[in-house]
């Protein structure tokens, strides 16, 4: 086991741990907290497999945005958890082991990381794209050119989605500000 | 200390969306990292500062105005007698013209995002600010 592995295993542990003192966790202020440091660690094992725009994303949305809109949301409920009947708890345990176990299985299927013959790295469309950002394109960064060029509906597509939600949001819960001036 | 930071992360928000070409970031992680500057702004200096400095009406018109920006690159490239987004026509040579395509269209993602999350933030915070004012 080299390093690398040894700081992955070392994350993979923290976010564990993490996860399950969320679940057991009856005060929410602390939860939110938590889930600020989970995503954190999972922006740090996007740095470890090399996926630095999911990482940038993931610590600024994350630990950053989602962890204060949460705790915009506590401003507005009580600081403790509505306790739970004993029954529920263990019909809730079992769709969770269920849903888990059908994960785990799932991932026996998929191919290991960094391995050479998965369907991504053997598609024509790969070297269509790496060598093809060079000659068309000529930035140096893939990333952007997939996103911005060649693949540029779908990026389009994204921008509506978040357009639509914040549209969406302003549709439903209003500015909040000029009701107030109104009442 | 905040006052210090804040420059900083808009300068960092900048270079991650002009240097996109280069290292890793663009127009999403840029705006991401700038509503949460603002963000970061709001939650030290509150929030009707925070709506002083950037207004929720300049927001709305940044998040329509980055999906027109996106999708009008799109259009003009089809004026020029392309295909939708299709930036080799912005320019003298092909790869200029992807240069300026994505530098755009970037910004318009740039925009919409920053503003569409800015305004969710706003529209929460508010509702909690509301609340209180009632309870008092």
């Amino acid at each position: 086991m080299d390093f690398a592995e040894l700081i992955n295993l070392f994350l993979l542990t923290l976010l564990t741990v993490t996860g399950l003192a969320i679940a057991r966790m009856r005060a929410l202020f602390p939860a939110v907290m938590l889930t600020g440091l989970y995503s954190l660690l999972s922006a740090c094992l996007f740095v470890l497999f090399d996926a630095v725009d999911v990482a940038l994303t993931e610590a600024a949305v994350g630990a950053g945005v989602t962890t204060i809109l949460f705790l915009g949301g506590l401003a507005l409920t009580k600081p403790e958890e509505k306790p739970i009947r004993k029954g529920r708890a263990a019909l809730a345990l079992a769709v969770t082991l269920s849903t888990g176990a059908l994960l785990i299985y799932a991932t026996l299927d998929m191919p290991h990381y960094g391995a050479a013959d998965t369907p991504v790295q053997q598609h024509p469309l790969r070297t269509a794209y790496i060598e093809g950002t060079a000659q068309d394109i000529e930035i140096p960064n893939m990333v952007t050119a997939i996103l911005a060029s060649y693949r540029g509906y779908d990026t389009l597509g994204e921008i509506t989605v978040i357009f639509t939600a914040a549209v969406g949001v302003l549709a439903l819960l209003g500015s909040g500000w000029r009701r107030k001036r109104d009442a | 200390m905040s006052k210090l930071l804040m420059p900083l992360i808009m300068l960092y928000a900048l270079y991650v969306q002009f240097h996109g070409d280069y290292g890793p970031g663009g127009g999403f992680q840029a705006g991401v990292i700038f509503a949460a500057g603002i963000i970061l702004y709001t939650l030290i200096f509150g929030l009707e500062e925070a709506r002083a400095v950037v207004r929720p009406w300049v927001l709305r018109i940044g998040l329509s105005l980055g999906v027109l920006i996106f999708a009008g690159t799109g259009v003009a490239t089809m004026l020029l007698g392309g295909n939708f987004l299709d930036y080799n026509l912005l320019a003298q040579h092909a790869q200029h013209g992807q240069h300026m395509g994505i530098l755009i269209v970037e910004f318009g993602v740039l925009l919409t995002v920053a503003s569409g999350l800015l305004t969710i933030f706003y529209v929460f915070a508010g509702r909690g600010k509301r609340r209180r004012d009632v309870e008092e």
